[in-house]
């Protein structure tokens, strides 16, 4: 089992409705935040071409947050999820860090946050809240081994690029483009 | 012409505008701890050489110093943690990708082991002390005589934590200034001119002083040869670390870096410590104590600006 998510930046409006979802699904600290939308604009007017991403954490197959922590609190759970154990956390950023998305944030209780795909709606049959609420359904999530999960549909069908490759974390977020 | 921007707002506190997770209490660490681990270093030599008599300052006075800085050093790395009531856990796993988790635990060998330096050579800084109890007297004639194979492990492990400092920061290839195996020797030179430095400061004997100037000016030689090297190999690289360089190059680090480090921290006490083998009268604490701001300066530096620095996005 893999769990990734393709987002459509074709069909992104960039409302930012991914992010309040996250916030409130996984009563992420105000000020905070687990996922982001950047609006990148290339050309000079008016010959402009525009992308949107909603961005998180990559859930990297080669997570340099995992293998930089000291005790083991960034972990990868079942479908390649990383996840952070709080009680294990000491607060020390080595993961913060780490990460090339800067993907994580120090929570105020101490302990490291980041995306955890909704592991606790995904495990119940349900969606992330990000893709639950997209209004325009563009993003897409399931299982890459299963060849008819939403994700795996679509990333046969569509050009997609995934963000900083060359760190060689081998990120599993996939934009179509 | 591209403009990124976030626009939902992101701003999560030490991460935005950039990162700045770490701050004073990581350098200064990284400075306290490869100070000690070039001061345990020289003495655990001098001992396993047999010159104990010779670098007395060395082996026998110098590393009183070292508990007091490991300790300093640990308190500034326990201030550090967000969640700092689970610093233990550190201690509950090893993990070997981690570089942090080898630092917990080469400190958690090297702090014994510098208070019982300390201990056994406690009568060369109070002639009378008295261990009064007799299991503690009897303890200390054990471990005095086990002093070469205690220098053996203290040698090695200082080696380990010298590098430990560097290879912190270089194991993160999400800051390509820090992306770099330089660092580890880097910090490992700085390290060992900083305790030849403190050796220089204590020492009243001009053979001994003499014998560690040239130490000192041999390490920085070597120090000035692998920032020629790192900049060399950052230039060489990807963009992201033509970058990383371009901040020392020209960039916003450009003076602190080389006025600090380079010329206040290595240049002149080279210069001035051939001023001082050429029998010219210096006074002593002059290039110590810029040998030591320098190294200080290195750590914080190469700490902050590698922050700053990216990948593309």
């Amino acid at each position: 089992m893999r769990y990734a998510m393709a987002i459509d930046t074709k069909k992104c409006v960039g409302c930012s409705d991914c992010v309040v979802a996250c916030q409130t699904e996984n009563n992420v600290p105000i000020g905070y935040c687990r996922d982001w939308v950047v609006e990148v604009t290339d050309g000079t007017y008016p010959q402009l071409e525009i992308e949107i991403r909603s961005e998180r954490c990559n859930q990297c197959d080669n997570a340099p947050c995992v293998r930089c922590c000291p005790t083991g609190a960034s972990h990868v759970t079942d479908g390649g999820i990383v996840l952070v154990t709080q009680i294990k956390c000491i607060g020390c950023g080595a993961c913060i860090t780490s990460c090339p998305y800067d993907a994580r944030y120090p929570h105020p209780d101490g302990y490291v946050d980041k995306c955890t795909f909704c592991i606790h709606r995904v495990k119940k049959g349900q969606q992330p809240a990000c893709v639950a609420a997209c209004p325009t359904k563009c993003m897409y999530f399931g299982d890459l081994d299963n060849p008819n999960s939403p994700v795996s549909e679509i990333l046969k069908v569509r050009k997609y690029k995934t963000l900083i490759p060359e760190a060689g974390t081998d990120p599993q977020l996939y934009f179509l483009i | 012409m591209r403009e990124e921007i976030i626009v939902s707002g992101r701003n999560n506190n030490l991460i935005d505008p950039h990162l700045h997770i770490w701050h004073w209490q990581i350098p200064l660490y990284l400075f306290l701890g490869g100070l000690a681990a070039g001061i345990l270093f020289f003495a655990a030599y001098f001992t396993i050489m047999r010159k104990e008599n010779k670098y007395r300052t060395a082996v026998r006075i110098a590393p009183h110093i070292v508990p007091w800085i490991l300790v300093i050093g640990l308190l500034s790395l326990l201030l550090d943690l967000k969640h700092q009531l689970y610093f233990w856990r550190l201690y509950t796993t090893i993990r070997l990708e981690s570089p942090m988790s080898w630092g917990a635990w080469v400190l958690m060998l090297v702090t014994p082991l510098s208070f019982i330096w300390s201990a056994i050579h406690i009568k060369e800084i109070f002639p009378n002390w008295d261990w009064k109890y007799k299991i503690l007297i009897e303890l200390e004639a054990f471990l005095s005589k086990q002093k070469i194979i205690l220098a053996w492990i203290m040698g090695l492990s200082s080696i380990v934590l010298g590098v430990y400092t560097g290879i912190l920061f270089s194991a993160f290839n999400a800051r390509p200034l820090w992306n770099t195996s330089i660092l580890g020797p880097l910090f490992l030179a700085s390290g060992l001119s900083a305790g030849a430095a403190v050796v220089l400061l204590l020492s009243k004997k001009h053979k001994e002083r003499t014998v560690f100037a040239r130490i000192d000016i041999g390490i920085i030689v070597v120090e000035l040869f692998l920032i020629v090297h790192m900049f060399m190999g950052f230039l060489a690289s990807t963009q992201v670390q033509i970058d990383a360089a371009e901040l020392f190059l020209g960039g916003p680090w450009t003076a602190p870096f080389w006025i600090f480090v380079v010329i206040l921290g290595m240049i002149i006490p080279i210069f001035l410590e051939v001023l001082e083998l050429r029998k010219f009268k210096v006074p002593v604490v002059i290039p110590a104590t810029l040998v030591l701001f320098g190294s200080l300066m290195l750590r914080f530096i190469i700490s902050f600006a590698g922050q700053e620095s990216r990948w593309l996005y």
